[in-house]
Protein backbone atom coordinates (compact mmCIF):
# COMPACT_ATOMS: atom_id res chain seq x y z
CA UNK A 1 0.00 0.00 0.00
CA UNK A 2 1.14 3.14 -0.37
CA UNK A 3 2.16 5.27 2.43
CA UNK A 4 2.21 9.11 1.64
CA UNK A 5 5.04 10.74 3.69
CA UNK A 6 5.59 14.35 2.97
CA UNK A 7 9.01 15.94 4.49
CA UNK A 8 8.55 18.96 6.36
CA UNK A 9 10.05 21.89 3.30
CA UNK A 10 7.78 20.60 0.63
CA UNK A 11 4.56 20.82 3.22
CA UNK A 12 4.18 25.05 2.60
CA UNK A 13 3.63 24.34 -1.09
CA UNK A 14 1.07 21.35 -0.82
CA UNK A 15 -0.51 23.58 2.30
CA UNK A 16 -1.40 26.07 -0.17
CA UNK A 17 -2.48 23.72 -2.99
CA UNK A 18 -4.89 22.08 -0.70
CA UNK A 19 -5.94 25.31 1.35
CA UNK A 20 -7.48 26.30 -2.01
CA UNK A 21 -10.08 22.93 -1.85
CA UNK A 22 -10.04 23.14 2.03
CA UNK A 23 -9.78 25.91 4.78
CA UNK A 24 -7.24 26.25 7.04
CA UNK A 25 -8.31 26.57 11.03
CA UNK A 26 -4.36 26.82 12.75
CA UNK A 27 -1.62 27.91 11.22
CA UNK A 28 1.20 27.70 12.48
CA UNK A 29 3.60 30.15 11.31
CA UNK A 30 7.71 29.91 12.07
CA UNK A 31 6.59 29.23 15.88
CA UNK A 32 9.00 29.38 18.06
CA UNK A 33 8.62 28.93 22.04
CA UNK A 34 11.24 29.78 24.88
CA UNK A 35 11.19 28.67 28.86
CA UNK A 36 13.66 30.86 29.90
CA UNK A 37 17.07 29.52 28.44
CA UNK A 38 15.38 26.22 26.91
CA UNK A 39 14.24 26.22 23.51
CA UNK A 40 10.79 24.17 23.98
CA UNK A 41 9.71 24.71 20.55
CA UNK A 42 11.99 25.52 17.23
CA UNK A 43 10.79 27.24 14.53
CA UNK A 44 7.67 24.81 13.67
CA UNK A 45 4.85 25.50 11.04
CA UNK A 46 1.80 23.88 10.36
CA UNK A 47 -1.28 23.83 8.75
CA UNK A 48 -4.24 22.50 10.08
CA UNK A 49 -7.66 22.11 8.52
CA UNK A 50 -11.20 22.87 8.99
CA UNK A 51 -12.37 19.66 10.90
CA UNK A 52 -9.54 17.47 10.61
CA UNK A 53 -8.32 15.51 13.41
CA UNK A 54 -4.65 15.93 13.53
CA UNK A 55 -2.36 13.87 15.72
CA UNK A 56 0.94 15.50 17.59
CA UNK A 57 3.08 12.60 18.49
CA UNK A 58 6.87 12.36 19.92
CA UNK A 59 8.19 11.74 22.92
CA UNK A 60 8.27 13.77 25.80
CA UNK A 61 10.25 16.86 25.29
CA UNK A 62 9.66 17.19 22.14
CA UNK A 63 6.85 20.14 22.74
CA UNK A 64 4.21 18.70 21.87
CA UNK A 65 2.03 20.28 24.73
CA UNK A 66 4.03 23.48 23.98
CA UNK A 67 2.35 23.42 20.57
CA UNK A 68 -0.97 22.86 21.55
CA UNK A 69 -1.02 25.31 24.43
CA UNK A 70 0.04 27.96 22.18
CA UNK A 71 -2.41 27.17 20.21
CA UNK A 72 -4.48 27.39 23.16
CA UNK A 73 -3.06 30.92 24.09
CA UNK A 74 -1.39 29.83 27.33
CA UNK A 75 1.73 29.65 26.24
CA UNK A 76 3.00 33.10 24.33
CA UNK A 77 5.29 32.94 20.88
CA UNK A 78 8.64 33.48 21.60
CA UNK A 79 9.04 33.83 17.59
CA UNK A 80 6.59 33.60 14.93
CA UNK A 81 2.97 33.25 15.59
CA UNK A 82 -0.01 31.03 16.12
CA UNK A 83 -3.11 31.74 14.12
CA UNK A 84 -6.66 30.50 14.34
CA UNK A 85 -8.90 31.48 10.98
CA UNK A 86 -6.77 34.16 10.16
CA UNK A 87 -6.21 36.10 13.42
CA UNK A 88 -3.23 35.73 15.72
CA UNK A 89 -3.82 34.26 18.99
CA UNK A 90 -4.14 36.23 22.28
CA UNK A 91 -4.62 34.36 25.30
CA UNK A 92 -7.53 31.12 25.56
CA UNK A 93 -10.84 31.99 24.01
CA UNK A 94 -13.86 30.09 24.06
CA UNK A 95 -13.44 29.16 20.14
CA UNK A 96 -10.86 26.29 21.09
CA UNK A 97 -11.95 23.98 23.79
CA UNK A 98 -9.37 22.04 25.64
CA UNK A 99 -9.73 18.73 27.38
CA UNK A 100 -6.73 18.18 30.09
CA UNK A 101 -4.81 15.25 30.70
CA UNK A 102 -5.88 15.63 34.63
CA UNK A 103 -9.59 16.25 33.53
CA UNK A 104 -9.58 19.56 34.97
CA UNK A 105 -12.88 19.36 36.38
CA UNK A 106 -14.60 21.90 39.19
CA UNK A 107 -14.85 19.31 41.72
CA UNK A 108 -17.35 21.76 43.66
CA UNK A 109 -19.95 21.26 40.84
CA UNK A 110 -21.87 18.48 39.69
CA UNK A 111 -21.39 16.90 36.13
CA UNK A 112 -24.11 18.58 35.04
CA UNK A 113 -22.87 22.17 36.28
CA UNK A 114 -19.57 21.35 34.81
CA UNK A 115 -21.04 20.46 31.53
CA UNK A 116 -23.61 24.06 31.89
CA UNK A 117 -20.62 26.09 33.01
CA UNK A 118 -19.39 27.49 29.21
CA UNK A 119 -23.11 27.89 28.19
CA UNK A 120 -23.79 29.83 31.18
CA UNK A 121 -21.08 32.09 30.53
CA UNK A 122 -22.39 32.95 27.03
CA UNK A 123 -25.72 33.83 29.10
CA UNK A 124 -27.56 30.97 28.74
CA UNK A 125 -30.24 30.04 31.44
CA UNK A 126 -32.38 27.49 33.11
CA UNK A 127 -34.29 25.19 30.82
CA UNK A 128 -31.83 26.09 27.97
CA UNK A 129 -29.19 25.01 30.17
CA UNK A 130 -30.58 21.92 31.02
CA UNK A 131 -30.96 21.05 27.61
CA UNK A 132 -27.26 20.98 26.36
CA UNK A 133 -25.98 19.62 29.08
CA UNK A 134 -28.86 16.44 29.02
CA UNK A 135 -27.73 16.62 25.14
CA UNK A 136 -24.07 16.21 25.92
CA UNK A 137 -24.05 13.73 28.85
CA UNK A 138 -26.44 11.70 26.22
CA UNK A 139 -23.35 12.20 23.77
CA UNK A 140 -21.18 11.03 26.17
CA UNK A 141 -22.93 8.11 27.77
CA UNK A 142 -23.46 9.96 31.17
CA UNK A 143 -27.03 10.16 31.21
CA UNK A 144 -27.32 8.34 34.92
CA UNK A 145 -24.63 10.85 36.49
CA UNK A 146 -25.67 14.30 35.96
CA UNK A 147 -26.40 14.85 39.61
CA UNK A 148 -22.99 13.45 40.71
CA UNK A 149 -19.63 15.05 41.67
CA UNK A 150 -16.59 14.20 39.77
CA UNK A 151 -15.07 12.71 43.19
CA UNK A 152 -17.84 10.01 42.78
CA UNK A 153 -16.72 9.11 39.13
CA UNK A 154 -13.99 7.11 37.59
CA UNK A 155 -10.88 8.29 35.41
CA UNK A 156 -12.45 7.19 32.59
CA UNK A 157 -15.85 8.65 33.37
CA UNK A 158 -14.21 12.13 34.15
CA UNK A 159 -12.52 12.16 30.91
CA UNK A 160 -15.79 11.89 29.27
CA UNK A 161 -17.39 15.21 31.32
CA UNK A 162 -14.42 16.87 30.41
CA UNK A 163 -15.04 15.64 26.53
CA UNK A 164 -18.58 16.98 26.63
CA UNK A 165 -17.72 20.09 28.66
CA UNK A 166 -15.83 21.44 26.58
CA UNK A 167 -17.56 20.49 23.42
CA UNK A 168 -20.86 21.68 25.14
CA UNK A 169 -19.40 25.34 24.53
CA UNK A 170 -19.57 24.65 21.00
CA UNK A 171 -15.45 25.26 19.71
CA UNK A 172 -14.34 25.22 16.69
CA UNK A 173 -11.12 23.54 17.39
CA UNK A 174 -11.20 20.98 20.41
CA UNK A 175 -7.25 20.81 21.64
CA UNK A 176 -6.81 17.65 23.70
CA UNK A 177 -3.54 16.56 25.45
CA UNK A 178 -2.88 13.51 26.46
CA UNK A 179 -6.26 12.99 27.84
CA UNK A 180 -6.52 9.11 27.56
CA UNK A 181 -2.61 9.30 29.27
CA UNK A 182 -3.84 8.39 32.84
CA UNK A 183 -6.32 5.33 31.52
CA UNK A 184 -6.04 1.79 31.70
CA UNK A 185 -5.70 0.57 28.12
CA UNK A 186 -9.10 -0.84 28.25
CA UNK A 187 -11.20 2.42 29.05
CA UNK A 188 -8.62 4.47 26.47
CA UNK A 189 -9.75 2.01 23.85
CA UNK A 190 -13.37 2.63 24.45
CA UNK A 191 -12.72 6.17 24.86
CA UNK A 192 -11.09 6.10 21.24
CA UNK A 193 -14.05 4.87 20.12
CA UNK A 194 -16.11 7.29 21.60
CA UNK A 195 -14.26 10.38 20.69
CA UNK A 196 -14.52 9.14 16.64
CA UNK A 197 -17.87 8.72 16.95
CA UNK A 198 -18.17 12.29 18.42
CA UNK A 199 -15.56 13.40 15.88
CA UNK A 200 -18.10 12.08 12.86
CA UNK A 201 -20.79 13.75 14.70
CA UNK A 202 -19.88 16.84 15.42
CA UNK A 203 -17.18 17.69 12.27
CA UNK A 204 -14.33 19.76 14.68
CA UNK A 205 -11.33 20.72 14.81
CA UNK A 206 -9.66 18.18 16.53
CA UNK A 207 -5.69 18.47 18.11
CA UNK A 208 -5.10 15.29 20.03
CA UNK A 209 -1.83 15.31 21.97
CA UNK A 210 -0.23 11.77 22.43
CA UNK A 211 3.04 9.77 22.68
CA UNK A 212 1.12 6.25 21.76
CA UNK A 213 2.15 5.64 17.82
CA UNK A 214 -1.03 3.08 18.51
CA UNK A 215 -3.46 6.07 19.39
CA UNK A 216 -2.38 8.61 16.49
CA UNK A 217 -3.09 5.47 13.65
CA UNK A 218 -6.11 4.36 14.89
CA UNK A 219 -7.46 8.37 15.51
CA UNK A 220 -5.76 10.71 13.20
CA UNK A 221 -5.98 11.96 9.82
CA UNK A 222 -2.76 13.07 9.88
CA UNK A 223 0.31 12.41 12.16
CA UNK A 224 2.78 15.25 12.91
CA UNK A 225 5.91 12.96 14.08
CA UNK A 226 7.89 15.39 16.69
CA UNK A 227 11.26 14.66 18.08
CA UNK A 228 12.74 16.05 20.60
CA UNK A 229 16.09 18.65 21.70
CA UNK A 230 15.01 20.86 20.73
CA UNK A 231 11.54 20.34 19.82
CA UNK A 232 10.42 20.49 16.22
CA UNK A 233 8.09 18.27 13.78
CA UNK A 234 10.30 15.64 11.74
CA UNK A 235 7.29 14.80 9.35
CA UNK A 236 3.61 15.35 8.88
CA UNK A 237 2.14 12.04 7.77
CA UNK A 238 -1.44 11.64 5.93
CA UNK A 239 -3.00 8.65 7.40
CA UNK A 240 -4.39 6.45 4.37
CA UNK A 241 -5.78 3.81 7.15
CA UNK A 242 -9.58 3.86 5.58
CA UNK A 243 -12.21 4.78 8.21
CA UNK A 244 -13.90 3.29 10.01
CA UNK A 245 -11.17 1.55 11.51
CA UNK A 246 -9.62 -1.17 13.21
CA UNK A 247 -6.62 -1.72 15.61
CA UNK A 248 -6.54 -5.47 14.39
CA UNK A 249 -6.20 -4.21 10.48
CA UNK A 250 -2.98 -4.98 8.09
CA UNK A 251 -3.31 -0.91 7.30
CA UNK A 252 -2.97 -0.29 11.22
CA UNK A 253 -0.28 -2.32 11.56
CA UNK A 254 1.41 -1.04 7.90
CA UNK A 255 0.85 2.39 9.26
CA UNK A 256 2.25 1.94 12.94
CA UNK A 257 5.36 0.12 11.58
CA UNK A 258 5.83 3.45 9.07
CA UNK A 259 6.00 5.56 12.19
CA UNK A 260 7.68 3.33 14.16
CA UNK A 261 10.48 3.53 11.81
CA UNK A 262 10.60 6.80 11.50
CA UNK A 263 11.36 7.16 15.13
CA UNK A 264 13.59 4.47 15.02
CA UNK A 265 15.50 6.32 12.71
CA UNK A 266 15.79 9.30 14.55
CA UNK A 267 17.35 7.21 17.20
CA UNK A 268 19.97 5.99 15.14
CA UNK A 269 20.63 9.65 13.79
CA UNK A 270 20.43 11.32 17.16
CA UNK A 271 22.01 8.12 19.36
CA UNK A 272 22.72 10.57 22.20
CA UNK A 273 19.41 12.71 22.33
CA UNK A 274 18.19 10.66 25.25
CA UNK A 275 21.48 10.52 27.40
CA UNK A 276 21.97 14.37 26.62
CA UNK A 277 18.62 15.23 28.92
CA UNK B 1 -12.93 -24.77 56.38
CA UNK B 2 -13.64 -24.34 52.72
CA UNK B 3 -11.37 -23.36 50.62
CA UNK B 4 -12.93 -20.23 49.35
CA UNK B 5 -13.19 -18.88 53.54
CA UNK B 6 -11.67 -15.94 53.37
CA UNK B 7 -8.38 -16.45 55.59
CA UNK B 8 -8.82 -13.77 58.67
CA UNK B 9 -5.95 -11.96 59.41
CA UNK B 10 -7.36 -9.96 62.61
CA UNK B 11 -3.94 -8.33 63.94
CA UNK B 12 -2.65 -7.26 60.59
CA UNK B 13 -6.68 -5.85 59.53
CA UNK B 14 -6.28 -3.62 62.99
CA UNK B 15 -2.64 -2.23 62.26
CA UNK B 16 -3.75 -1.28 58.44
CA UNK B 17 -7.36 -0.12 59.30
CA UNK B 18 -6.41 1.59 62.58
CA UNK B 19 -8.57 4.84 62.18
CA UNK B 20 -11.24 2.63 61.05
CA UNK B 21 -12.44 0.96 63.57
CA UNK B 22 -16.18 0.94 63.49
CA UNK B 23 -18.54 3.91 65.39
CA UNK B 24 -20.06 1.63 68.15
CA UNK B 25 -16.63 0.24 69.34
CA UNK B 26 -15.31 3.60 69.32
CA UNK B 27 -18.20 4.71 71.25
CA UNK B 28 -17.53 1.52 73.59
CA UNK B 29 -13.70 2.56 74.00
CA UNK B 30 -14.91 5.93 74.96
CA UNK B 31 -17.56 4.91 77.54
CA UNK B 32 -14.37 2.82 79.06
CA UNK B 33 -11.45 5.24 79.12
CA UNK B 34 -13.96 7.74 80.92
CA UNK B 35 -15.46 4.94 83.61
CA UNK B 36 -11.80 4.12 84.18
CA UNK B 37 -10.44 7.57 85.04
CA UNK B 38 -13.76 8.00 87.28
CA UNK B 39 -13.01 5.03 89.24
CA UNK B 40 -9.51 5.37 90.00
CA UNK B 41 -10.36 9.54 90.71
CA UNK B 42 -13.03 7.98 93.17
CA UNK B 43 -11.18 5.46 94.68
CA UNK B 44 -8.21 7.30 94.98
CA UNK B 45 -10.09 10.19 97.27
CA UNK B 46 -12.46 7.77 98.42
CA UNK B 47 -9.43 5.65 100.11
CA UNK B 48 -8.33 9.48 101.53
CA UNK B 49 -4.83 9.69 99.00
CA UNK B 50 -5.93 13.20 98.19
CA UNK B 51 -6.59 16.51 100.10
CA UNK B 52 -10.49 16.67 99.60
CA UNK B 53 -10.10 20.56 99.73
CA UNK B 54 -7.89 20.23 96.87
CA UNK B 55 -9.40 17.43 94.87
CA UNK B 56 -12.99 17.18 95.55
CA UNK B 57 -14.31 13.61 94.80
CA UNK B 58 -16.76 13.05 91.31
CA UNK B 59 -19.85 12.84 93.87
CA UNK B 60 -18.86 16.43 95.47
CA UNK B 61 -18.59 17.51 91.63
CA UNK B 62 -22.08 16.11 90.79
CA UNK B 63 -23.79 17.65 93.32
CA UNK B 64 -21.91 21.27 92.80
CA UNK B 65 -22.85 20.80 88.89
CA UNK B 66 -26.26 20.16 90.19
CA UNK B 67 -26.90 22.72 92.48
CA UNK B 68 -25.71 24.84 89.75
CA UNK B 69 -27.92 23.86 86.87
CA UNK B 70 -30.68 24.63 90.02
CA UNK B 71 -30.05 27.92 90.64
CA UNK B 72 -29.27 29.13 87.13
CA UNK B 73 -25.54 29.77 87.56
CA UNK B 74 -24.30 27.15 85.40
CA UNK B 75 -27.02 28.18 81.92
CA UNK B 76 -26.21 31.72 82.86
CA UNK B 77 -22.10 31.72 82.44
CA UNK B 78 -22.33 29.75 79.71
CA UNK B 79 -24.54 31.50 77.93
CA UNK B 80 -22.52 34.42 78.62
CA UNK B 81 -18.96 32.84 77.20
CA UNK B 82 -21.21 31.30 74.16
CA UNK B 83 -22.13 34.67 73.36
CA UNK B 84 -18.67 36.69 73.62
CA UNK B 85 -17.11 33.85 71.65
CA UNK B 86 -19.59 34.12 68.51
CA UNK B 87 -19.04 37.78 68.73
CA UNK B 88 -15.61 37.87 68.77
CA UNK B 89 -15.36 35.10 66.14
CA UNK B 90 -17.68 36.65 63.91
CA UNK B 91 -15.89 39.92 64.05
CA UNK B 92 -13.38 38.38 63.20
CA UNK B 93 -14.67 36.23 60.28
CA UNK B 94 -15.80 39.80 58.82
CA UNK B 95 -12.20 41.63 59.38
CA UNK B 96 -10.23 38.13 58.16
CA UNK B 97 -11.67 36.94 55.41
CA UNK B 98 -12.09 40.07 52.83
CA UNK B 99 -8.35 40.95 54.29
CA UNK B 100 -7.31 37.54 53.57
CA UNK B 101 -8.93 37.56 49.91
CA UNK B 102 -7.60 41.18 49.26
CA UNK B 103 -4.02 39.71 49.73
CA UNK B 104 -4.63 36.44 48.37
CA UNK B 105 -6.15 38.27 44.84
CA UNK B 106 -3.54 41.61 45.24
CA UNK B 107 0.78 41.10 45.21
CA UNK B 108 0.54 44.72 46.12
CA UNK B 109 -1.36 44.79 49.10
CA UNK B 110 0.36 41.37 50.11
CA UNK B 111 3.51 43.27 49.93
CA UNK B 112 2.24 45.84 51.90
CA UNK B 113 0.13 43.91 54.66
CA UNK B 114 2.24 41.13 55.36
CA UNK B 115 4.99 42.51 57.06
CA UNK B 116 3.06 44.04 59.40
CA UNK B 117 0.64 40.92 60.03
CA UNK B 118 4.13 38.70 60.45
CA UNK B 119 5.15 41.16 63.22
CA UNK B 120 1.84 40.96 64.86
CA UNK B 121 1.15 37.22 64.70
CA UNK B 122 3.75 36.26 67.22
CA UNK B 123 2.34 38.17 69.91
CA UNK B 124 -0.16 35.88 72.18
CA UNK B 125 -3.75 37.08 72.29
CA UNK B 126 -3.45 37.20 76.54
CA UNK B 127 -0.67 39.57 76.01
CA UNK B 128 -3.01 42.17 74.14
CA UNK B 129 -5.32 41.55 77.29
CA UNK B 130 -4.24 44.72 79.59
CA UNK B 131 -3.95 46.92 76.48
CA UNK B 132 -7.68 46.16 75.61
CA UNK B 133 -8.89 46.66 79.31
CA UNK B 134 -7.22 50.15 79.17
CA UNK B 135 -8.58 50.64 76.14
CA UNK B 136 -11.99 49.25 75.53
CA UNK B 137 -12.37 49.10 79.52
CA UNK B 138 -13.27 46.14 81.79
CA UNK B 139 -16.49 45.79 79.69
CA UNK B 140 -17.76 43.16 77.47
CA UNK B 141 -15.81 45.34 74.10
CA UNK B 142 -12.62 43.93 75.27
CA UNK B 143 -13.08 40.87 76.20
CA UNK B 144 -14.69 41.09 72.59
CA UNK B 145 -11.43 42.08 70.88
CA UNK B 146 -9.30 40.04 72.34
CA UNK B 147 -11.48 37.06 71.16
CA UNK B 148 -11.62 38.09 68.01
CA UNK B 149 -7.70 39.00 67.53
CA UNK B 150 -7.07 35.39 68.81
CA UNK B 151 -9.72 34.21 66.00
CA UNK B 152 -8.63 36.14 63.27
CA UNK B 153 -5.18 34.63 62.67
CA UNK B 154 -6.50 31.37 61.52
CA UNK B 155 -9.47 32.09 59.63
CA UNK B 156 -6.94 34.86 57.89
CA UNK B 157 -3.85 32.60 56.92
CA UNK B 158 -6.12 29.97 55.65
CA UNK B 159 -7.96 32.09 53.49
CA UNK B 160 -5.20 33.45 51.92
CA UNK B 161 -3.24 30.59 51.59
CA UNK B 162 -7.20 28.98 50.15
CA UNK B 163 -6.81 31.74 47.29
CA UNK B 164 -2.90 31.35 47.01
CA UNK B 165 -3.35 27.50 46.05
CA UNK B 166 -5.73 27.87 43.44
CA UNK B 167 -5.02 25.32 40.41
CA UNK B 168 -3.53 26.41 37.53
CA UNK B 169 -5.27 23.86 35.56
CA UNK B 170 -8.85 24.66 36.37
CA UNK B 171 -7.98 28.71 35.31
CA UNK B 172 -7.29 27.74 32.18
CA UNK B 173 -10.33 25.19 32.38
CA UNK B 174 -12.40 28.12 33.00
CA UNK B 175 -10.46 30.76 30.54
CA UNK B 176 -11.18 28.01 27.59
CA UNK B 177 -14.84 28.44 28.60
CA UNK B 178 -15.03 31.68 28.11
CA UNK B 179 -14.34 33.31 31.91
CA UNK B 180 -13.63 36.92 31.98
CA UNK B 181 -11.62 38.20 35.61
CA UNK B 182 -14.52 38.67 37.65
CA UNK B 183 -15.68 34.99 36.50
CA UNK B 184 -12.50 32.92 37.29
CA UNK B 185 -13.15 34.93 41.27
CA UNK B 186 -16.33 34.04 41.84
CA UNK B 187 -16.94 30.42 40.23
CA UNK B 188 -12.84 29.68 40.66
CA UNK B 189 -10.95 30.91 42.72
CA UNK B 190 -13.25 30.94 45.67
CA UNK B 191 -15.10 27.54 45.50
CA UNK B 192 -11.65 26.69 45.55
CA UNK B 193 -10.57 28.64 48.44
CA UNK B 194 -13.55 27.88 50.19
CA UNK B 195 -12.61 24.46 51.75
CA UNK B 196 -9.78 26.57 53.58
CA UNK B 197 -11.61 29.26 54.66
CA UNK B 198 -14.02 26.28 56.44
CA UNK B 199 -11.09 24.98 57.62
CA UNK B 200 -9.82 28.24 59.19
CA UNK B 201 -13.15 29.60 61.08
CA UNK B 202 -12.91 26.26 62.35
CA UNK B 203 -9.70 26.58 64.00
CA UNK B 204 -10.33 30.51 64.45
CA UNK B 205 -13.50 29.06 66.57
CA UNK B 206 -11.09 27.02 69.27
CA UNK B 207 -8.86 29.64 69.35
CA UNK B 208 -11.96 32.25 70.24
CA UNK B 209 -12.94 29.38 72.59
CA UNK B 210 -9.23 29.40 73.98
CA UNK B 211 -8.54 33.47 74.53
CA UNK B 212 -12.33 33.32 76.12
CA UNK B 213 -11.71 31.44 79.30
CA UNK B 214 -8.08 33.63 79.47
CA UNK B 215 -10.42 37.06 78.83
CA UNK B 216 -12.56 36.00 81.63
CA UNK B 217 -10.16 35.14 84.09
CA UNK B 218 -8.81 38.63 84.25
CA UNK B 219 -12.21 40.52 84.44
CA UNK B 220 -15.29 40.13 83.86
CA UNK B 221 -18.89 39.29 86.03
CA UNK B 222 -20.06 36.26 84.34
CA UNK B 223 -18.83 33.64 82.29
CA UNK B 224 -17.28 30.47 82.80
CA UNK B 225 -13.47 31.84 83.25
CA UNK B 226 -15.48 34.04 85.97
CA UNK B 227 -17.07 31.08 87.52
CA UNK B 228 -13.99 29.51 87.92
CA UNK B 229 -11.37 32.65 89.21
CA UNK B 230 -14.70 33.08 91.90
CA UNK B 231 -14.43 29.95 92.96
CA UNK B 232 -10.93 30.47 93.63
CA UNK B 233 -11.67 33.02 96.22
CA UNK B 234 -14.06 30.76 98.37
CA UNK B 235 -11.96 27.90 97.87
CA UNK B 236 -14.62 25.77 96.44
CA UNK B 237 -12.62 23.05 94.21
CA UNK B 238 -15.93 21.36 93.43
CA UNK B 239 -17.16 24.55 91.17
CA UNK B 240 -13.75 24.85 89.73
CA UNK B 241 -14.12 21.77 88.58
CA UNK B 242 -17.75 21.90 87.21
CA UNK B 243 -16.20 24.89 85.46
CA UNK B 244 -13.29 23.36 83.40
CA UNK B 245 -15.62 19.93 82.64
CA UNK B 246 -18.32 22.34 80.93
CA UNK B 247 -15.34 24.19 79.27
CA UNK B 248 -14.25 20.52 77.82
CA UNK B 249 -17.94 19.77 77.42
CA UNK B 250 -18.53 22.56 75.43
CA UNK B 251 -15.35 22.94 73.54
CA UNK B 252 -16.17 19.42 72.62
CA UNK B 253 -19.28 19.88 71.36
CA UNK B 254 -18.35 23.30 69.34
CA UNK B 255 -16.15 21.54 67.56
CA UNK B 256 -18.01 18.47 66.36
CA UNK B 257 -21.02 21.10 65.75
CA UNK B 258 -18.18 22.96 63.37
CA UNK B 259 -16.64 19.60 61.88
CA UNK B 260 -20.80 18.31 60.63
CA UNK B 261 -21.04 21.60 59.13
CA UNK B 262 -18.29 21.44 57.38
CA UNK B 263 -18.77 18.29 55.88
CA UNK B 264 -22.20 19.56 55.01
CA UNK B 265 -21.13 22.71 53.54
CA UNK B 266 -18.30 20.98 51.53
CA UNK B 267 -20.61 17.60 50.49
CA UNK B 268 -18.41 17.02 47.65
CA UNK B 269 -15.23 17.00 49.03
CA UNK B 270 -16.43 13.72 51.51
CA UNK B 271 -18.06 11.80 48.80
Amino acid sequence: MSILVRPNPSQKTHAIVEAAIRPVSIRIDALEVRYGEHLALARVDLDIYTGEFVCLLGPSGCGKTTLLNAIAGFVDASGGRAEVNGKAVEGPAPDRGVVFQEYALFPWWTVEKNIQYGPRLRGLRGDELKAISDSYCRLVGLEGSAQRYPNQLSGGMRQRVAIARALANRPEILLMDEPFGALDAMTRQGLQDELLRIWEAERRTFVFVTHSIAEAVFLADRIVVMTAHPGRIKRVIANTTPRPRSRTSEEHFEMYRAVDLLFQEEARTKPDAEVAR
Amino acid sequence: MSATAPIKRRAQVDIVEGAQTSRTRRALLAVIAVTAVLAVWAALSGLGFVNHVLVPSPADVARAAAAALRDGSLAKNTAASLLRVVEGFGVAVLVAMPLGIAMGISSTTRGLLEPLIELLRPVPPIAFIPLAILWFGIGETSKVMIIAYGAFFPIFINTMAGLADVDLVHIRAAQTLGAKRYDLFKDVVLPSAFPQMVTGARLGMGMAFIVLVAAELVASSEGLGYLINDARFSFRTDQIFVGIITIGLLGLALNKGLLEAERRLLRWKFL
